[in-house]
This record gives structure tokens, C-alpha cells and sequence, in this order.
């Protein structure tokens, strides 16, 4: 058997790393532990969110399947931070857990080039530190140019709940118990990483008055920009918040003891995200909080599991009964799956480059919690780019590397190899610096060329967004055409509309900065027949033009930097004056640029204006 | 790999001591070459040793030798002090000595250079040092200590901590909207800290400004027509106050003509072409000329001739300096009063005789009061005191006020956000350091969020 691609995982990452690659004419195998968990979601039942509702939205301007098969199935749906600007707002989704991969799934089954088979990956091919294909557990060998590993948490998996420790992954499904020793043995550092899962309880359990309902938008909403919702509105479940009280707080002191992560289990050695504590560390740290809030999420219609967000612990069962029982509503619940941690291997990230391929091995790409992420977003963003720059390598193209102005994909693959990481890593729109850019309203603009580009989006998609864009000119130019002028009926209309009266002519693109006027006032003064989607990305144009501008020359200095490149067989060692801990970072990551050094950390820019001479005196005609 | 430094670090010219300095891996190496006594190889670290230099066998000069092994050094290198008898010649050889055993002549900066680099102290206390290399008034050194001390990071850190706060509060509204737990920042909200910060930030502007005076001295121009007493009153004020240079390039660029200290004050006389040729040569000092002076000085002296009529000449001059600092100088009170000013709307006028030496006490003290010295005296000292920094607190405060600007226009916080950003960064970058790690660290560190 020979395959161009193989797939290891049938995660989020995998799943778009796999269609990537075949739907780019590449035969493919997916190889998975089990076929009914493929694109399983085995922590919240929701996707997206902040920063990670735009990387959705980034999935699908490139090409990618996750946005689509989110609207497929969702029961959910709303506009985080409607209330603020236009650059923080996100949607986030509760997606049915049945319906979303059985969907995916579906998808898999009828894309060309891709052939899904069962086995447990334990050893790679590798020949003269490049791979040639994988070794499954039963010592078949399959061969391919390229092998992309997305194997989630199932590198030697531990659960973990009070003192216990069993060697599994989620559902108690079989970890891969060699692979990473293996990897280690090729050359890779590895990492142990942990997170956790709250409990699960029954819906019917749940005394609901006691809690207080949190409801989906009342308009419709998709990921996907080449959809119309299909939902009903009015049909949306709702969540619902709780919150823990003194009696939670108080027996989660006195059991602390009995916590895997504290004390429970004292061979204890991955990281837990700091963004996603457990109960036990939000207790721990925050003494002094009376409350945390919790929300009740209903994982599918299909079944009565509501999953308790906020309320992730790795307490024995007979601790964790008390404690769901200790809050408001939840007195009587029941408890259909009880919350574990679980611990398993990564690899440290700066061992690849931007294209997700390995440095130390040729043509192993990596993608997901393997590369230490968490988050289904996270995961789904890397599978897609691993899957394009596979088969970009394979055609002998140049690889697709977004940076940190055009896309929160590039922000999250930059940070990992660029930074590493300590804790689980997850996309923060404060990670961006860009953040004014990359806007969920603006995702096609931003990357719909890209996907084009390297073949996932179709003629038909990619006229749709040439026409997005004639449209969204036509608007600025009418605007800029028409003039208002001091009438009395136009300052009537201005003063009841709180704007100050006019003395002169203005465009009415001029009139639409002003803060209080929006479009739908400047409709009073002119028709425009176009879609809300166009006129609203005309209104964030001309609103924020100002800060707009400044983020894309901030952005141009920062590209310049990155265009600086940096040879690969530079040797720090011998450049005088660099700190030693910035030389020791610099030899690690073994930045592609100035603008990759300079962000990593323990390298001050005093090191890169050394750097920087340093290469101008001894790589003179390499620079250019 | 680095190779070892040496310099005179004590300022040339002819002193007690002389100290040289040397920096770097080799250093206890090169001077133990051509030290006679202990063997400084194997002295202990931070010791003072008696011993004498040599070349060959000859003695060169007495000296203590100070050995200091890094880390725990300025430069966390090797470091070689050699206390020698001064002269110029004498230190000078022993310079020349240490360079011949394999020690390179440093640039100027060069150590604090390294003690920065290999992270002894942080961009503003390196610059302090530069500072104290530099300052010419024990007012000026005493601001440069206190820079060093860390008094001023603590002050940008102050600001830096509480915009963080702000900022990080506003990030976990953005990346958990829906925590109701965590205070939902609005503009109405941060607008009052806005203004405290931003009143602080002018303070510290305004104090790095004054500071700035301290350290480079207060441009001063004396202007009047010919024959009015400049030059006299140049020369009285240089012999009252000893000068301390003459004709150096000033920090301003322009030839200053003298230094006079007063209350621990430099004032700079600038160059005013012709002073000192007035008492030959009758010359015209135009208008044109006043004006460019008047331009460039922080002080003008404006002297006026008692003994004569006002001209069109000085109303003139009079109207150019009416927004400036200036003091009028009526001059030769010992002759007889032709002068009419009570028209004139003239401040700070002070009698005097540059003949009689009647009104310099009056003038000095004018000064002193103008420019608040003994307050400036008695006040603490953290402001920042480089031009870097400075603009840098400038571009800050920019952004402050453009946030503020913004929430008046009901900008969208998160847009608001944008400007108190960059203003944290700026701040950020007068401390050299990090700021995206500090945002996350605050963001983690102080609030409770996450599934």
C-alpha cells in the first residue's frame, strides 16, 4: 500500500488536514483509533468562541469544512461581544455532539482521494531523518511521502480521577503507548501536557427555575460564508447559569487532599492550561471569590447530557456527587459521566517550522494538541494548513505561512513555534496585535485569495467573494458621490438624530463618521440596494478608517522585519555581543526572520539590532 | 569570544588618583602580567591589593589593585580596577601597558554597553550611567543616581501596572463576554482613570523637564543694542561664578559662550556674535539676529541702558520676548535716569550697575526664583532624564489623550483599547521590556476564568 498523504487522527485537525490534502488531488489515508469517534468533541459541546469563532470563520474563507459542518448541526448560535466593535466580535456555537460528526464523517466518506482506515499508530518509517510512512500496532507497515500526525491527547494518555490513574484516552478508548517514546527516540523533545473535563448530567435531573436562561441570537447566523441558515430561531436551546456556593467551596477545601492534581496522585507531571483551571485551582487561587459561575450546556438533541461548564475537577466520584449536588439547581442531579484530567505527550512546538513541518524530520507535519494546543478551533486551523503545505510540498511549491496581520491561524502558528509553550496553549484575541484586522466580518477578505489560490475554493465560491468585493467599492463610491447639502429638511433629520446640523456639503461617506449616524441613517438620504453583509463591512471601513490605517502601517513595519530573513545555517554562538540566554533562544527556534526573533522571548531588541548588523557585515549578498 | 576592555575611567586632567578600568574574561589575567605582588589569580574575589605596576622589571607607579570575579560585578564579567598615583603620563602608560598584554581600548559607554547586555541593568539604568558619566553639576549627578536606583522604573512601572490593569480587565470582557462575575469595564468607567493617568503622565513630562534643565543647563541669552553693558555683564557674572568651560560645543548645538553655576544651575550664556567686540567696535545688532537668539534660549537677560532713551530697536525686541522667560535688566543706575518704562508692560526688572556690581545679587535670586530652583532643590528626584525616554512618555501620553478623545466620541471600547495599548507599550518600551508576556501574566494572574 502506498499513499502520497497520511493522516494519523481523526480529530478536528485531522478531519481538515485529510479533506485538505485529498480534495487537493492527493491520495490519502486517514488513520484512525476508531471510526465512530472521528471529529469527536469530547470536552464542550460548543465551537467557536472568542478569537476562536474567527479562526471558524478563517477555516472557511481558506477552504476548510469545519465553519460548514458547524452550521450543519448547531442548536445555538449567537454573536459574542455584539455590544462592543466591530474587531472583538465572534460567534460561538453550541454544535449537537451527534449531528457534527456524523456529519463530518459523511463528508470524509464521499471526498475523493480518501481512504479512512482503523489502527493504532505506534511507530513511524524513517529513513535518513525523513519519513517514508507509519507502523501500525500490529506491525503493518503503510508507506507515503508524507505523514501528518494530529493525534489529540492520545500520545501515552492517563486519566486521572482522585488517586487512580488508568492508561487511556477519552470514552476509555486505547492510547498510543509508543509513538512519542518513539518520536523521542528520532530526536523530538517531548512534553507532558493535562487537562480536564467536567461532569455530565442528566437534563431531567435539573431543577431549572433555579437557574437563569441563556438564549441563542433572534437573527440568524452562519460560519460559513457560502451558506444561508437553515435553523429556526425560534427553536435554539437555551443554556443555563449556576453558580457554585459556600458548601461547594468548603468541600472542595476539605477534600483537596483527594485531587489527583493536588496530592491525589503525586507522579503528577504535565502542565494544565492556565486559562481552563480546574475547580480545584480556581478555589485554591482565588480564595477569596464567593462564587464562580457555571453554565449548563446541552450536548445534543439527541440526548439528555448537559454538559457543566466551568466545573472541570479530577475529585474522586463520591467527592464530585457532593459537590454537583452542593449548587443551586443541580440538588438532585444526576450524574451521567463523572469529570477526569488526563495527561499525555506533545511535542515541543519550536521544533517546526511556520508550514507545521518537523525540522528535525523531513515531510512530518504535525497538527492540534500534539502540537500543543488545546481547543477545537485551534486544532481545526493547524490540520488545515499541515493538510495544504503537505500537498504544497508534494507539488514543489512554496508553503502557505499567514502571518500574524492577515490571520489569527497565522497569530497561533507563529506564537507555537516562535514561543513555545508552558501550559496548553489557546487562541486569546489579546494574543493579537493585529486584532483591528482580523475581524470575523472579514475573514474572506483576508484569506479567500489564499484558498483560491491553493485550490479549495472553487470558481464559484471565489466569484462569489470578487463580486463581495466589486460591491463593497461600489458602495464607497456612491457614498463618496453624493453630497448632502444644509437643508431644512436634512438638519431636521440630523438634529433628531443627535447629530449637529450641517453648515456646508458633505459626502456622505464624510457623514457616516460621525459616531452617532450609522447606515441606516445614510439610507434615509440615498437607496442602496445591497446586502446587509455589504453595507456593514462599508460601515466598519469608513468608521474605523483612522484606526484601521494605523494597524496596517503598524502591520507594514512589522512585515518588513519579517522580510529580513534570517540564513538557516546561521550560528549564534560565534556572534559577539548577544546575551547568552538570547543566543541560547535564538539557536533553539532558529527564527526565519528579524521579525520571528524579535518575538521570542529572552531576545531584547538590543540582540536584534546586533543581530541585524551582524548579518548585514557577513551575509552582504544573501540578504536580498 | 568577547574580548577584555580597558579605559581611564576617571575624568583626564590632573587628579589624586586615576582609576583604569578592565572588563572581561581575561582581565585578571592581563593586569596580573604586569602587577608585582599577590599573585591576582589567586586573590579572592572583591578585594583591595597593594602591589605595584611593572614594565618588565621596571616600577611603573603604586597602586591598589581592586579584583572583582563575575558574576558579581557592574558588567557580570571580570572586572580589573587599578587605583594608580594619577598623571596624566603615568596612567596613561599603564593604559598603554594593559592594551599591549591583549586588552582592547574600549569605546566610549562601552561597559555599562555590556553591563546591559549581559543583563546586569535594565535600558534606563544604563542610560543613568551614561548620565553620570556625563553630568556636569553634582545636581545633575545626584539626578542620575536616582534614575540608577531604579526610583523612575519604579514610577513608569506604576503607570505601566495600572494601564495594565485596565487593559487586562478589558481583555477578559472581550475573551469571556459572558462572566458576570468579572466588573464589565465601559468608557464612562475608565474615563476617570484615564484623566489621573494622564495628569500623572504630564507630570512626570513637566518634571523630566525641568530635570532636563538641571542636567544640561538653562540656555541663556543676554540681548540689548550695543553699548547697553552685555559684555560687562557677561564678565561680571563669569567672575562672580567661576566659569567653568569656554567655547565647547553645547548640548543645544550652539556655541555657548560660558557656564556659570548658580544654585547648583548651569546656565548656559549663549554665543550673542559681537558682545564681546562691542566695547571697540560701534555694531548694529540687528533685529534678525535677537530673534534667533530669542528662539534658542530658555532665559533672556534683556539689558537696557538707564542713561538713554528707549529706541524702536528695543520696543521691538520687547514685543519678541514678551511670551518668554526673561528678565529685564536696566543697566549703569549709576548714571543719570533717561530711561521711560512705565509705559512698557515689563517684567521682572531688576536695577543694576555692572560698574557699582549694585543688583547682581538681586539677579541671581530672580533667577533662582524663576526657574523655582530651590524647590527643584528640594524635591525628589525621579523624572526621567534622557531624550529617549522622554519622547517616548510624550508618545504615550499622545495615546492617552487620543483614548480620551475617543470615549468623548463614543468609540467602542475595544477601540478605546487600541490607544491604551499603545500607550502601555510605549511605557513598556522605556523599560525595555516585554510588554504582550505582562498583559497574559496579568490577565491569568488576576482574574478567574476558564471552563
Amino acid at each position: 500500500m502506498n499513499y502520497e498523504i497520511i493522516v494519523v487522527g481523526g480529530g478536528h485537525a485531522g478531519c481538515e488536514a485529510a479533506l485538505a490534502s485529498a480534495r487537493k488531488g492527493h491520495n490519502t489515508l486517514l488513520v484512525t483509533g476508531n471510526i465512530e469517534n472521528i471529529a469527536d468533541m469530547p470536552c464542550n459541546p460548543s465551537i467557536g468562541g472568542s478569537a476562536k469563532g474567527i479562526v471558524v470563520r478563517e477555516i472557511d474563507a481558506l477552504g476548510g469544512e469545519m465553519g460548514i459542518n458547524a452550521d450543519k448541526g448547531l442548536i445555538q448560535i449567537k454573536m459574542l461581544n455584539s455590544g462592543k466593535g466591530p474587531a472583538v466580535q465572534a460567534l460561538r456555537a453550541q454544535a449537537d455532539k451527534v449531528t457534527y460528526p456524523k456529519e463530518m464523517l459523511k463528508t470524509l466518506k464521499n471526498t475523493k482521494n480518501l481512504e479512512i482506515k482503523e489502527g493504532m499508530v505506534e511507530d513511524l518509517i524513517i529513513e535518513d531523518n525523513k519519513v517514508k510512512g507509519i507502523i501500525l500496532e500490529d506491525e503493518t507497515k503503510i508507506t507515503s511521502e508524507i505523514v501528518i500526525l494530529t493525534t489529540g491527547t492520545y500520545l501515552k494518555a492517563d486519566i486521572m480521577v482522585g488517586d487512580t490513574r488508568r492508561r487511556e484516552g477519552p470514552h476509555g478508548e486505547k492510547p498510543s503507548n509508543h509513538l512519542s517514546d518513539n518520536l523521542k527516540k528520532y530526536g523530538l523533545k517531548i512534553i507532558r501536557l493535562k487537562t480536564g473535563t467536567p461532569q455530565r448530567i442528566d437534563k431531567n435531573s435539573i431543577d431549572f427555575s433555579k437557574t437563569k436562561e441563556e438564549l441563542g441570537d433572534n437573527v440568524h447566523r452562519t460560519f460559513s460564508f457560502d451558506r444561508k441558515a437553515s435553523y429556526d430561531i425560534e427553536k435554539q436551546v437555551p443554556c443555563h447559569l449556576v453558580y457554585t456556593t459556600e458548601e461547594t467551596h468548603k468541600i472542595i477545601r476539605e477534600n483537596l487532599n483527594k485531587s489527583s492534581m493536588y496530592g491525589g496522585l503525586d507522579d503528577i507531571t504535565g502542565v494544565g492550561p492556565r486559562y481552563c483551571p480546574s475547580i480545584e485551582d480556581k478555589i485554591v487561587r482565588f480564595a477569596d471569590k464567593e462564587r464562580h459561575q457555571l453554565f449548563l450546556e446541552p450536548e445534543s438533541l439527541y440526548y439528555d447530557d448537559i454538559y457543566i461548564q466551568g466545573f472541570s475537577t479530577s475529585m474522586p466520584y463520591d467527592v464530585q456527587e457532593k459537590m454537583v449536588h452542593s449548587i443551586k439547581g443541580l440538588e438532585n442531579a444526576k450524574i451521567l459521566k463523572y469529570a477526569y484530567a488526563i495527561e499525555y505527550d506533545a511535542i515541543y512546538p519550536t521544533q517546526m517550522k511556520l508550514s507545521l513541518e518537523n525540522k528535525i524530520i523531513e515531510n512530518l507535519f504535525t497538527a492540534g494538541q500534539i502540537n500543543g494546543t488545546s481547543g477545537y478551533e485551534e486544532a481545526a486551523g493547524q490540520g488545515l494548513i499541515a493538510g495544504i503545505n503537505a500537498s504544497l510540498k508534494l507539488e514543489g511549491k512554496e508553503p502557505l505561512i499567514l502571518k500574524r496581520n492577515e490571520a489569527y491561524i497565522g497569530v497561533l502558528i507563529d506564537d507555537l513555534v516562535t514561543k513555545g509553550i508552558r501550559d496548553p496553549y489557546r487562541l486569546l484575541t489579546s494574543r493579537a496585535e493585529y486584532r483591528l484586522l482580523l475581524r470575523s466580518d472579514n475573514a474572506d477578505l483576508r484569506l479567500r485569495e489564499y484558498g483560491h489560490q491553493v485550490g479549495l475554493i472553487e470558481e464559484e465560491r471565489y466569484n462569489n467573494y470578487l463580486n463581495k468585493i466589486k460591491q463593497i467599492e461600489e458602495v464607497k463610491e456612491i457614498l463618496n458621490n453624493n453630497k448632502i447639502t444644509p437643508t431644512e429638511e436634512v438638519n431636521s433629520y440630523l438634529e433628531k438624530n443627535q447629530s449637529s446640523i450641517l453648515k456646508d456639503g458633505i459626502t456622505l461617506y464624510n457623514l457616516l463618521k460621525r459616531t452617532e449616524i450609522n447606515m441606516e441613517n445614510v439610507k434615509y438620504f440615498i437607496e442602496l440596494e445591497y446586502d446587509e453583509e455589504i453595507l456593514n463591512q462599508v460601515e466598519i471601513d469608513i468608521k474605523y478608517e483612522g484606526y484601521i490605517k494605523k494597524a496596517v502601517q503598524d502591520a507594514e513595519k512589522m512585515v518588513k522585519l519579517e522580510n529580513k530573513k534570517i540564513p538557516k545555517d546561521i550560528d549564534y554562538s560565534i556572534i559577539p555581543n548577544i546575551a547568552s540566554e538570547a543566543k541560547q533562544k535564538l539557536q533553539e527556534v532558529n527564527p526565519e526572520s528579524l521579525g520571528q526573533a524579535l518575538r521570542i522571548s529572552g531576545v531584547n531588541p538590543s540582540d536584534i539590532s546586533i543581530l541585524s548588523v551582524y548579518l548585514k557585515r557577513n551575509y552582504k549578498n544573501e540578504s536580498k | 569570544m568577547d574580548d577584555t576592555i580597558a579605559a581611564i575611567s576617571t575624568s583626564s586632567g590632573v587628579g589624586a588618583i586615576s582609576i583604569i578600568r578592565v572588563s572581561g574574561e581575561e582581565s585578571i589575567n592581563i593586569v596580573n602580567k604586569i602587577f608585582k605582588g599577590k599573585d591576582l589569580n589567586k586573590v579572592n574575589s572583591h578585594t583591595i591589593n597593594y602591589g605595584h605596576i611593572k614594565e618588565n622589571e621596571k616600577i611603573i607607579d603604586e597602586v591598589l589593585v581592586s579584583v572583582m570575579k563575575e558574576p558579581n560585578t557592574f558588567t557580570k564579567e571580570n572586572v580589573v580596577e587599578i587605583n594608580c598615583h594619577g598623571g596624566i603620563a603615568t596612567t596613561k602608560k599603564i593604559l598603554e601597558l594593559l592594551l599591549l598584554n591583549g586588552c582592547r581600548l574600549a569605546e566610549p559607554g562601552e561597559f555599562t554597553k555590556r553591563a546591559f547586555i549581559n543583563g546586569r541593568i535594565d535600558l534606563l539604568e544604563a542610560e543613568a550611567v551614561m548620565d553620570i558619566i556625563n553630568s556636569k553639576t553634582e545636581k545633575a549627578l545626584t539626578l542620575a543616581i536616582n534614575q540608577l536606583s531604579g526610583n523612575i522604573s519604579n514610577l513608569i512601572n506604576n503607570l505601566k501596572q495600572k494601564e495594565l490593569k485596565i487593559l487586562s480587565n478589558i481583555e477578559v470582557n472581550i475573551d469571556y463576554p459572558e462572566y458576570e462575575d468579572i466588573e464589565v469595564l465601559t468608557n464612562e468607567k475608565i474615563l476617570p482613570s484615564l484623566k489621573e493617568l494622564e495628569e500623572e503622565i504630564k507630570k512626570i513630562i513637566k518634571n523630566s523637564e525641568e530635570g532636563k534643565l538641571i542636567k544640561e543647563g538653562i540656555n541663556t541669552a543676554i540681548i540689548g543694542r550695543p553699548n547697553v553693558g552685555k559684555s560687562s555683564l557677561l564678565n561680571l557674572l563669569l567672575e562672580e561664578e567661576k566659569a567653568i568651560v569656554t567655547d565647547i560645543e553645547g548640548t543645544t548645538r550652539d556655541v555657548v559662550e560660558g557656564k556659570i553655576v548658580l544654585g547648583g544651575i548651569v546656565l548656559n550664556i549663549l554665543d550673542t556674535a559681537g558682545i564681546r567686540k562691542t566695547d571697540n567696535k560701534v555694531e548694529e545688532i540687528g533685529v534678525q539676529k535677537s530673534i534667533e537668539l530669542i528662539e534658542k534660549s530658555d532665559l533672556i537677560l534683556f539689558v537696557l541702558n538707564n542713561n538713554k532713551k528707549l529706541t524702536e530697536e528695543e520696543i521691538n525686541i520687547i514685543e519678541k520676548i514678551k511670551d518668554k522667560n526673561y528678565i529685564t535688566i536696566i543697566n549703569k543706575c549709576d548714571l543719570e535716569n533717561k530711561l521711560d518704562i512705565e509705559k512698557l508692560n515689563l517684567k521682572n526688572i531688576i536695577y543694576m550697575s555692572t560698574l557699582t556690581k549694585e543688583g547682581i545679587n538681586e539677579l541671581k535670586e530672580k533667577i533662582t526664583e524663576i526657574y523655582n530652583l530651590e524647590e527643584i532643590e528640594n524635591k525628589d528626584m525621579t523624572y526621567l532624564n534622557n531624550a529617549r525616554s522622554i519622547a517616548l512618555l510624550k508618545e504615550s501620553l499622545t495615546s492617552i489623550e487620543s483614548a480620551i478623545e475617543n470615549i468623548n466620541n463614543d468609540f467602542p471600547i475595544d477601540m478605546v483599547e487600541i490607544d491604551i495599548k499603545e500607550s502601555c507599550l510605549k511605557l513598556s518600551e522605556i523599560l525595555g521590556e516585554n510588554y504582550n508576556e505582562n498583559l497574559l501574566n496579568e490577565l491569568f494572574g488576576n482574574f478567574c476564568l476558564g471552563k
